[in-house]
Order: C-alpha cells, then structure tokens, then sequence
C-alpha cells in the first residue's frame, strides 16, 4: 500500500504536524510526501530526511506559492492514481485542501484521524472529542487528514529519501491571493509546542495578556487562548485553542482564567500535564487539572513569573 | 444575485452529549435540536448580503429528517426567503450532502453558496469544499470576511498563523468561521412572517443522489476520562511540583 502525504511547510522545514501525520501514514504503508510551493527546496530536503519516508516528490511551481485549494487539489488528483491513501495534517491547509480531493475522487474524507485501526478502519473524535467513532471506510482509496496532537511525531532527521520533481498541474484559475497578515514571533508554534501558556476571558484585555506572555517567555512556551478571549479581541484568532481552533497535546498545559467549556477542553484535554489557575474554584477546568490553582490570575501570574525566573 | 444557504440539525450546542449504552452512538432521542451554529453565522452573512443589495434571493436548504424543517424556520425567520428540505431519514454523510446540494444549485441558479465550516456533531468540516469540488468552483473556507463586488467574492480567511486573503471568481462556495459575524435573533413579527414562507420537500432520490453512507461506524465510545488531580495552596508549591513531581519544567 502507498500513501501520499501532503507537506506543510514554511519554505525551509516541514511542520511537526507533518512529522505526526509521517507516522500516522507508516502505519498504512510506504509514505511519499508530496512538498510544494515556490522555492520549496529546502523543505523538500526535510521532508527526505524523515525516518520512514520512501520519497519526497517536489512540485516547485508559482501555481503553490501560497496553496490555493483549487490547484493543489487538482495536483493531488493527478497524483492518486498512484496510491491507496492520500493523507494532510489535520491543519487549516489539510482541512482546506484534502475534502475537495475527495470529492474530485468521489470518496467520502475521514477528517482529524486520530488513531489507526488498520488499512480501512480509523478512530476519530466526534462532538468536539466528547465521543470517539471507530469508522470502517468502503472507499477503495483513502482521503484523510491527521489529528497531530494523537500521533507522535516522527523524527527530523535519521532518513534519506530520493526527492523526485513533479510537474505542476493545470491552473484551474478559479481564485487568487490577495495577501495575509501572519503574526511573527519568536515562540514556539501553538500545536507543536512542549508547553502551552493559554488565557482566557478573564485576562480582561490584551494588554494583560501581556502577564501570560511574560510566563511563556520563561518557559519557552507557546501562548494560547480560550474562544472567549479570542472574541473579545485580547488574543489573535490563531492562538484559539479548542474544538474550532488549535488542537494541542503539549507536555504542559498552563490555563489561566478559563473556565473550562466543552469547547476549549476538546482541544487540550490530551495535554500530559494540565495546570489551572482559576479564581473560581467551582470552574470546570479544574475537573482536568492535574494541579489547580484557586487564585486571581493578578495576583498569581506576577508572583509565577519571578517563581519561575528564580530557576 | 441569489445565495442557497445550508442548514443543519445538530444537537444543540449546549447539550452534554452522551454515547449510547451499547456503543452505536450518541443520545439524540429527547435532546434539544439546533441550526449548527456556523450554520447560523452562514444565515446571517447571507442576510446582511440581501439588506446590503447584493443578494436578491436566499433559499436555506437542509438535508436530513422531516424536523429539520425546524431550522429551515429559523432561518427563514433570520430572513431567507424560501427553503427546501431534502428529506432523509438516516446518515447522510458530506459527500452526500455535498451531491444534494449540487443538485439543487444545478436547478436553482445560485451564484454563491455560503455555509458553516463544520457541524459540531460529526466535527467533518467537508461539505462545503467538497461541493465547491463537485461544481468546479473556488472555495473560501474559514471566512472571517467576505466582500462581493465586480463577480468575484474577497474573503479573508482564518488560518494557521493568522488571516489569509483571497480572491474568488463567483460563482463560489464560502464557509463561515465563527468571527465572520455575530447572528441575530429572529424577532417575534419575523418568526410569524417565516411561518407563510414557502418550503418544498422532496428526497435525494429526486436529485438522483444515492446517500448510501461509505463509512461505517463500528463503535462509538467516551474518550477516556481525565481524573481531577489535586489543588495546591501557593505558586511556589505550583513550581515546586511541576519541578520535582511532574518534572514538566
């Protein structure tokens, strides 16, 4: 069985949700990864250097520059022919991208897999994780997209496998790019980060968000945010952890001043350890905690801060 | 220009859901029924599209149980001005649906389709890239903004790392994230208004789709469950027991 495994990449290394889905993949059959993009060289070579990879294809083409669901799926269906399964992160480019080839394919996509039972039987949540479906496909080819946070990542380095150069697809110039605004930082990034610093309503506003960065800064972690506080506007919409955000299985998980909804717990409660510091203690985040905190996060955030700086 | 929203029933939002004893699935018998709440934010950017004069006609859709017919009303009273229920008892799964829809945009002339991201029951988020896909059409997923002007929809996207632009040549699908805008309550003259609208009922079969599910569902189990640990009296105990207990920092 052959597997093609779609790449996220930031133009030099494949992201570890990649790494999580490489495993994920080995466990169906030989995994090819399929890297693209405009000047994706580097992260073509990356993608070789993965234990367990057989074959990185490169399709270095202006059409990928910025992964428009329209012609990378119309690559991918090109490509199937070829394989058995074709596999993405369970990242905004994987959830974008994988349903249109399915449809093109005529098979019904498995989304967020977060365990593999064998070549045609798949665990995945339901009801923002509250329930888990064991789901045996009819369809002769695969299309699914990887829950990262449930698969360990492979490592970064350890293989060498031959990188072979793919044309580009036809242009299907249905749409355009017109820009981004991507936030910088020099912190770890939210679904692969060893701990996550989240916050939520309570925080009060974006400049006391401030209070958490500073923690973050300690721990090298990345920061994170309830639903709550991304609608309020203290925290960018890609720092949302939960059911319609991020999905985060970090070592440590440090939430502070939020309650604890359905929502944000679907995307955390996988976390190996869960810290709350909460001012109230009847918060149902507390009911996942491995340690809680029942103090104002004013008062308690400071006081962390030069707790921790005292190392 | 006419917008076809889909809408559909999903256990409410709110409710706890429980799997069944024997593990074939969730608890939906007596639970409370809901639009998806993407759906919802779909509804209302469909509105604010008709008030604003770019939309002339919206015609909410739902597939699934003659109650659905339920969340057609509620739209309707949102302010679509029609809707179709394809009726099915049953899974239907987003490739199904995804065929359905095509269906009806084939007979209705739609030239944007604008619908929730995801349903917070089977958590997919598929059906509408996978109808874009079927139609041959752009797609705008996760949108936080839409702009129609000059036949083409610009749509900011919520992606990994922030806000993505882009541009759609219409006729275009758009799926809605949940900052695209804040849905209304329907007011009481308007649910009265919504209940003379017109729905027509017709079944898959009708659009020559066949909705036999390709997934199977073997088991559905609770994921296992967190034990709460132990609450501790002062940030230095905190670090103290992340150091030398979890060893985590």
């Amino acid at each position: 069985m052959a597997v093609l495994l779609l790449a996220d990449h930031d133009g030099s290394v494949v992201s570890q949700p990649t790494r999580s889905a490489v495993a994920a993949a080995g466990q169906l059959g030989e995994v090819h990864v399929l890297v693209l993009g405009e000047g994706a060289a580097a992260a073509a070579q990356s993608a070789a250097a993965l234990p367990g990879v057989a074959k990185v294809l490169l399709a270095e083409d202006a059409l990928y520059a910025h992964r428009l669901a329209e012609p990378v799926a119309a690559l991918l269906v090109g490509l199937a022919p070829g394989y058995d399964a074709l596999i993405a992160p369970a990242s905004a480019a994987g959830k974008n991208v994988m349903p249109r080839v399915a449809a093109l394919l005529d098979v019904q996509p498995i989304s967020d897999v977060s365990g593999v039972v064998d070549a045609d039987t798949f665990i995945r949540p339901i009801y923002a994780g509250n329930a888990l479906a064991t789901v045996k496909s009819s369809d002769a080819k695969k299309v699914m997209t990887i829950r990262a946070a449930s698969f360990d990542p492979v490592a970064a380095t350890g293989g060498a496998a031959a990188i072979e150069a793919v044309a580009a697809a036809a242009d299907p110039g249905k749409s355009s790019f017109v820009g981004a605004e991507v936030q910088k930082s020099e912190r770890p990034e939210l679904t692969a980060a060893r701990v996550v610093v989240s916050g939520g309503r309570a925080m009060g506003s974006s400049e006391n968000f401030h209070l958490i960065e500073g923690i973050a800064d300690k721990l090298g972690a990345a920061v994170g945010a309830s639903r709550a506080a991304v609608d309020a506007g203290y925290a960018p919409n890609d720092h949302q952890v939960g059911q319609t955000g991020k999905i985060v299985a970090p070592e440590l998980y440090i939430a502070v001043g939020i309650s604890g909804a359905i929502q944000h717990l679907a995307g955390m409660k996988d976390s190996k350890f869960i810290v709350a510091i909460n001012k109230d203690e009847e918060a149902p985040i507390f009911q996942v905690a491995d340690y809680g905190l029942v103090a104002d996060l004013f008062k308690a955030l400071p006081e962390l801060e030069s707790e921790l700086a005292k190392g | 220009m006419k917008l076809l929203v889909p809408v559909k029933r999903v256990v409410d939002y709110n409710v706890k859901v429980r799997v069944k004893a024997d593990n074939t699935g969730v608890e939906t018998a007596n639970v409370k029924m809901s639009m998806n709440p993407f759906d919802e934010i779909a509804v209302e950017e469909a509105v604010r599209l008709k008030e604003k004069g770019v939309a002339t006609e919206i015609i909410a859709v739902s597939a699934g149980p003659t109650a659905a017919q339920e969340q057609i009303r509620t739209a309707l009273a949102m302010g679509a001005d029609r809707g179709i229920l394809v009726e099915h008892d049953g899974v239907l799964e987003p490739i199904a649906v995804a065929k359905i829809l095509k269906a009806l945009v084939e007979k209705e002339g739609p030239e944007l389709v604008v619908m929730g991201k995801q349903a917070i029951d089977d958590d997919m988020n598929a059906t509408g890239q996978m109808l874009a896909a079927l139609l041959g059409w752009a797609q705008g997923t996760f949108a936080s903004k839409v702009e129609i002007a000059d036949g083409s929809a610009t749509v900011t996207r919520e992606v990994d790392g922030g806000l993505e632009t882009v541009k759609l040549s219409l006729p275009a699908v758009v799926t809605a994230d949940l900052r695209l805008n804040e849905p209304r309550y329907a007011s009481l003259p308007n649910i009265m208004k919504a209940r003379k609208k017109p729905i027509e009922t017709i079944k898959p079969a009708d659009l020559g789709v066949d909705p036999t599910p390709r997934l199977t569902v073997l088991r559905v189990e609770e994921p296992p469950k967190r034990q709460a640990g132990v609450k501790v009296g002062s940030v230095q105990e905190l670090v103290e027991k992340l150091r030398n207990e979890a060893k985590v920092i």
